[in-house]
């Protein structure tokens, strides 16, 4: 390695020219490359069927490739039982044992290890100090509440310090207080204990909050993998735009490329700057992108001077406590949301026309749907 | 202000909402009651009636009261000791004389025969040479003139034993056991002494055929309960077709197979294994294969429902945690299973120990199980009190297994963690 170049650290997992598929004619997973670096936080996120729990499930040896390899610390796994590859998992329903314990479910895999007595003891015992569950240790799972049998599966997947943690969709079950709490409860143990974890989800808020990175499937292809915040202020498609965070589309055609920046005459009327992301040149036609808290409704009702105004009809607005909502037409959309500060939507009635703004670098010209 | 008006809500409405919920419960419960009438009632007349009736069978001893009262009531206050007195002689040459011309001799006959081998002839002697009442104070004389067993004290203990209207006998014979001349029970004589064999023998073979069935049946089971459904709908078809088969024609079919100029011996002989005919049939081993046969799907079918239940998550999560597929099934699957190992395996003992027709078909003379010698004794010799004997002692020692079977499923009673 070149010295001064910077290494980032080192792979732990890599899918290489991975592909699967069930029925020998259709690729659920089509070509996956991605590396997992040493103590991350990686959550696959995408709609069901994306391919993202069969990327898991092959990580996790429950599922063979079809082609390609997977490096566990750089050693070829796919033939390695799932039993001897050190990977802690937790599952979407938990599958607590329910005729054991949950000291007993704690110490299972301990003790398939042949781990002595003493030792199984005091690591069961940290493991429930640090789930907070000392008192239930004698307990069954059918006695516990969802959070409960939550954390004793996670405490499971730790206690034997695995290389690697997957977690497949563990939260879905929980509702939503409860599981905004253990979205923080995991991203804390994964702070504190440094362990390498590869989360599944569908729900991009989750994957927003807990992820140091984020990769992102849809149809068996992975479309980004980047950090939360670039993925949401630099989607490199229109379907991640779409996936992560609202969004508003205005479907155009490219007039002019300058550089960065594009001319867009829109399909609606009138025409924007936009950033060119992914558009294929003049005349093709293309999706903005446009996030809500980055839309402006101009105050006097008149378009006034500056790039980027478009004349818009208030459709509706909505009331969410923390914010507000106003529903517009822009352009042919009929949905296009502007966010407000509460109270700012007294202002608005149902009907009105106004004039909206945005920057340029706020609106994406990205691949049309 | 919820709080403080809570409680006094509550106290206001105590009464009549209690009231009210008893009514309301009341109504469900005539409801529920109304719709399951028909078969209690059914039940009732057809089941539990009759099993009363042979339970009561089997301590029921009226027939010599009824055909010798004067004699019973005679012997009500002697003590056994000595031969009794002339009173009783005479009152049993006047029930005898009573009997003889009501025809009803050979009744009190039977019964006394069964408690003292001889009796029959004793009795049937004596009647046919009773000329007339004998004179006052002769009885004793006469009676032992026409045979000398009446001046035995065991022939009249036997009475005594005999005398009703409720007795152990039965149940005592029924466990090799019997009331000496001096009523202390004692082991029955050895040539009398069998039915403890055959229980042996009936808890011996229902044992081995259970096991038999689970060891065959738990792999059917487990590729039933993992099969995608299509192909275990067809696999349950299969285990479910004997059923559609009367058990009489699966048994014989065991026979055709099993004989010595049967299928599997030709075939054995033809392909030069076997020079002479095995013996497969009319011996345990035909038993045991013609019993598993049969009884295979009541074991198959808890144990589906058991594995049915079990997600293969817990499968995978064993594996995830490190255990090797062996350690995962006998540490995770197996213990998931055991309510339908204990379902199946009971229900299959309790109908082996119940067995008659296929051990009847198949088996030797020393396969006999315990339903063998219950029938015999209801349809051959009448003898219905020791025919309800042994049936008690196994409708007991099912019970008794029943219960512990509760006992051990209750205390480690599998609550799932899945919520699927």
């Amino acid at each position: 390695m070149e010295a001064g170049m910077v290494t980032p650290a080192p792979a732990l997992v890599r899918f290489s020219g991975i592909q699967k598929t069930y029925d020998g004619e259709h690729l659920v997973v089509k070509n996956l490359d991605l590396d997992i670096r040493k103590g991350e936080f990686i959550t696959l996120l995408g709609p069901s069927g994306s391919g993202k729990t069969t990327t898991l499930m092959m990580l996790a040896g429950f599922e063979i490739p079809t082609h390609g390899e997977i490096y566990l610390a750089d050693r070829p796994i796919k033939n390695v039982p799932p039993h001897r590859r050190d990977i802690g998992m937790v599952f979407q329903n938990y599958a607590l044992f329910p005729h054991l314990t949950i000291a007993e479910n704690i110490a299972f895999p301990l003790s398939v290890r042949k781990t002595n007595k003493a030792d199984v003891q005091e690591r069961v015992s940290a493991a429930l100090r640090m789930i907070k569950m000392e008192t239930m240790a004698q307990r069954r799972p059918g006695q516990l509440s969802g959070g409960q049998q939550q954390r004793v599966a996670l405490a499971r997947a730790l206690v034997f310090n695995p290389q690697l943690v997957l977690m497949d969709e563990p939260l879905g079950a929980l509702d939503k207080r409860l599981r905004e709490q253990m979205q923080l409860e995991i991203k804390q143990l994964h702070e504190t204990m440094g362990i390498t974890i590869v989360y599944v989800t569908h729900d991009q808020s989750e994957a927003l909050t807990m992820s140091d990175r984020i990769a992102v499937f849809n149809d068996g292809i992975v479309q980004q993998i980047d950090r939360p915040d670039a993925l949401y202020e630099h989607p490199v498609n229109s379907f991640v735009a779409h996936f992560i965070g609202e969004n508003n589309v205005l479907a155009g055609t490219v007039e002019t490329i300058d550089k960065d920046f594009c001319r867009v005459a829109l399909a609606g009327g009138g025409a924007v700057t936009a950033r060119a992301v992914n558009v294929s040149g003049t005349g093709a036609s293309t999706s903005l992108s446009v996030r809500p808290e980055r839309v402006a409704i101009l105050p006097d009702g008149s378009a006034g001077e500056g790039p980027n105004r478009l004349p818009a009809k208030v459709q509706n607005t909505i009331y969410l406590g923390d914010h507000a909502l106003a529903v517009l037409e822009v352009a042919g959309n009929g949905e296009f949301m502007v966010k407000l500060q509460p109270g700012a939507h007294h202002s608005l009635t149902p009907g009105e026309d106004v004039f909206i703004t945005f920057r340029p670098e706020d609106c994406l010209a990205l691949d049309p749907v | 202000m919820t709080d403080a008006l809570l409680p006094g809500a509550n106290a206001q409405a105590e009464v009549p909402l209690k009231r009210r919920l008893r009514r309301a419960e009341r109504t469900r419960q005539v409801r529920a009651l109304a719709l399951v009438a028909p078969l209690l009632v059914f039940l009732l007349f057809t089941f539990a009636g009759p099993i009363a009736g042979m339970l009561w069978r089997a301590v029921d001893d009226r027939e010599v009261r009824q055909v010798l009262p004067q004699t019973i009531a005679a012997l009500a206050d002697w003590d056994g000791k000595d031969l009794p007195d002339e009173k009783a002689y005479a009152a049993l040459a006047s029930d005898i004389l009573a009997a003889r011309a009501a025809g009803t001799i050979a009744i009190a006959a039977k019964r006394l025969n069964y408690a003292l081998n001889g009796f029959r002839t004793i009795l049937t002697s004596t009647a046919r040479n009773l000329k007339a009442v004998p004179e006052p104070g002769t009885a004793k004389e006469t009676l032992g003139k026409i045979n000398s067993a009446w001046r035995e004290r065991a022939t009249w203990t036997t009475i005594k034993d005999a005398s009703g209207p409720v007795t152990g006998f039965y149940l005592l014979a029924a466990l090799d056991l019997t009331r000496n001349a001096d009523g202390a029970i004692v082991a029955a004589l050895p040539d009398q002494a069998i039915y403890r064999d055959i229980f042996a023998r009936t808890f011996l073979i229902s044992l081995g055929v259970t096991a038999l069935c689970l060891i065959l049946g738990f792999p059917v089971a487990y590729l039933l309960a993992t099969l995608p459904p299509g192909r275990s709908n067809l696999l349950m078809i299969f285990i479910l077709l004997p059923f559609w088969t009367s058990l009489l024609v699966r048994t014989c079919a065991w026979i055709v197979l099993l004989q010595s100029k049967g299928v599997v011996n030709d075939s054995l002989h033809w392909l030069g294994i076997i020079d002479e005919p095995l013996r497969l049939i009319y011996n345990r081993f035909g038993v045991c294969v013609a019993m598993t046969h049969v009884l295979l799907p009541f074991m198959i079918l808890p144990l589906y429902s058991s594995m049915k239940a079990i997600s293969p998550a817990y499968m995978r999560a064993a594996a995830s945690l490190g255990a090797p597929p062996l350690t995962a099934f006998l540490r995770i699957y197996l213990p998931q299973t055991l309510p339908g190992i204990g379902a199946g395996s009971l229900l299959v003992f309790i109908l082996a120990l119940g067995y008659y027709i296929t051990p009847a078909l198949v088996g030797g003379a020393a396969d006999q199980m315990i339903s063998y010698f219950i029938a015999l004794y209801t349809t051959e010799t009448a003898n219905w009190g020791l025919a309800s004997a042994l049936g008690a002692v196994l409708l007991l020692a099912t019970v008794l297994l029943a219960l512990v079977y509760g006992k051990l499923v209750q205390g480690q009673q599998v609550t799932g963690g899945m919520k699927n």
